[in-house]
């Protein structure tokens, strides 16, 4: 059979139709996988908040309310598709796509356990960060396009709030790059394991502090979700939309949350490893699969989203631009020259 | 075989997208097409197997800039611009010219010669990576074009700066 193929097509041709097979089939289980997470996400999220606030939360569809979710999705998905009459159709069509397409485009190059990351490229995490820079074109366009006034005002916020940010984002990452000697995900999480700590968390702490805040400005969550203020701006950007439309705003939003938590977990907290002294003190540990400690990892850090989202109230548009720019960049500058310093002088000494 | 096919898709389609910003009336339609003119020089890029160049072309030029130009271009008066001329009335001088330019570039393409090959050989980038070997490049042989580079973006920044300070005290 094979080489029946190969006298047809040509030589070689069945180990590279092999190839696309596997990739297209890690394809499709990561992206069912990460769309599960996302839905039950929404219900995490509710039953966390509602605890906090002494309500119950979800509990009538399926046991413990745990299918609400699905519940969610099939009413959205029949909902009645409504685009405002002066809307700039092919950009109101396209706005949701993009800012979902890069969520889902993200997830490709995480690595969630040792060896399986569907592009195990050399420049990961640049990789995401272009990701997210992609992202923030959904959201201006479906803004613009709307032709609405609370729209257009959510776009621009957010638009002016994510470039600030992802500047903070990417040179909070960099004395994550300068001690890891790699752009590679999987070479940072093996860099991190060979260190004495176990995670970069805890010689990084001014970059990963710098991290968490700017991930919540650049998921557009609480106290930074100022584009969706719901008591200045309706919805902000997405008010307009309904239908699946809102749906797949809905989803590249915890899509995007999934993906800042899994860049913290993978360049700050060691990923799918355990730091060695502790499996050195406790050996049964290491026989937990790696996906067990990242899926633990990324789920703390989004129930802090949660723990921080029914705490904070929200800030004001200025103070989020004086955070930003007055202490997070020069914050994170600082910890670039004191990792590099710190770098070189040991360098020195060997 | 495969290789040609690329490079002919991504050539077209950057020519292809190039016309369509500048013919577009609606400046934000403008914008959307250099996006993805943006991303089909990335992937130029990544053909030619500078990875770090074409993430860094998407994360400052896509994400970046453009995102500025959108900013400025989302604040005009749009009923007003769709109805402005698009081009200037002294736009056959400039076509003649480029006409002219074109023409001299396809009468020297018969005498080009391919550069000697050095040692950034596709293996070596293979090995390095992309990263590693600009890195190294940039902090070694061009230190000081680097450094120049460097300088004149800190006065660009320092002059932005003073003019928005200036501005401050004059209101």
């Amino acid at each position: 059979m094979e080489k029946f193929f190969e006298t047809i097509v040509a030589p070689g041709a069945v180990d590279f139709m092999l190839y696309i097979g596997v990739i297209l089939l890690k394809v499709i289980v990561v992206v069912v996988i990460a769309l599960l997470h996302v839905a039950f996400a929404t219900y995490f999220e509710r039953k966390v908040m509602a605890r906090m606030q002494l309500r119950i939360g979800p509990r009538e569809v399926g046991p413990f309310g745990l299918l609400q979710p699905f519940a969610d999705g099939i009413k959205l998905f029949f909902k009645e598709d409504i685009i405002p009459a002066n809307a700039d159709k092919p950009i109101f069509y396209l706005a949701p796509i993009i800012f979902f397409a890069s969520a889902l485009t993200s997830l490709s190059v995480l690595p969630f356990f040792s060896g399986f990351v569907v592009a195990d490229i050399n420049i990961g995490l640049l990789f995401l960060l272009a990701m997210s820079s992609l992202g923030a074109y959904g959201i201006m366009m479906a803004g613009w396009a709307s032709d609405s006034k609370f729209a257009f005002l959510g776009g621009l916020r957010s638009a002016s709030q994510i470039i600030s940010y992802e500047i903070a984002i990417g040179l909070s990452l960099v004395g994550v790059i300068i001690m890891a000697g790699s752009l590679n995900l999987s070479d940072i999480v093996i860099a991190q394991h060979n260190y004495p700590t176990g995670m970069f968390a805890i010689p990084q702490f001014l970059g990963f502090a710098v991290f968490l805040v700017a991930a919540l400005a650049e998921t557009n969550r609480l106290p930074f979700d100022l584009p969706e203020a719901e008591s200045e701006l309706v919805a902000g950007y997405f008010t307009e939309y309904s239908g699946f439309r809102f749906a797949m705003f809905f989803l590249g939003e915890y899509t995007g949350m999934l993906i800042m938590s899994s860049i913290a977990t993978l360049c700050f907290l060691g990923g799918w490893t355990i730091p060695a002294f502790i499996t050195n003190f406790l050996p049964f540990l290491s026989y937990v699969p790696g996906i067990v400690w990242f899926l633990a990892k990324v789920y703390f850090l989004m129930f802090c989203y949660y723990w921080v989202r029914s705490t904070f109230p929200r800030y004001r548009y200025d103070q989020l631009m004086a955070i930003g720019w007055k202490v997070l960049i020069p914050l994170a500058l600082a910890n670039i020259v004191l990792t590099g310093l710190v770098k070189s002088l040991s360098k020195g000494l060997q | 075989m495969i290789q040609q096919l690329f490079f002919a898709y991504f050539s077209a389609a950057i020519i292809l997208l190039s016309v369509l910003v500048i013919t577009r009336r609606n400046p934000v339609h403008s914008v959307m097409w250099m996006l993805l003119l943006f991303f089909h020089l990335a992937g130029l890029y990544l053909f030619l197997g500078a990875e770090f160049i074409a993430a860094i072309q998407v994360i400052v030029y896509a994400g970046a800039i453009l995102v500025l130009f959108l900013f400025v271009v989302l604040l005009l008066n749009l009923r007003e611009e769709l109805k402005t001329n698009r081009f200037i009335t002294s736009w056959p001088v400039s076509l003649i010219i480029c006409a002219g330019i074109l023409l001299l570039i396809i009468s020297s393409l018969r005498d080009f010669l391919l550069g000697p090959i050095g040692k950034y050989s596709v293996e070596y980038l293979r090995k390095e990576t992309n990263t590693v070997a600009l890195g190294k490049v940039l902090y070694t042989e061009f230190l000081l074009p680097f450094e120049i580079a460097s300088l004149v973006l800190l006065v660009a920044i320092i002059g932005a700066i003073v003019l928005a300070k200036r501005r401050v005290k004059s209101h």
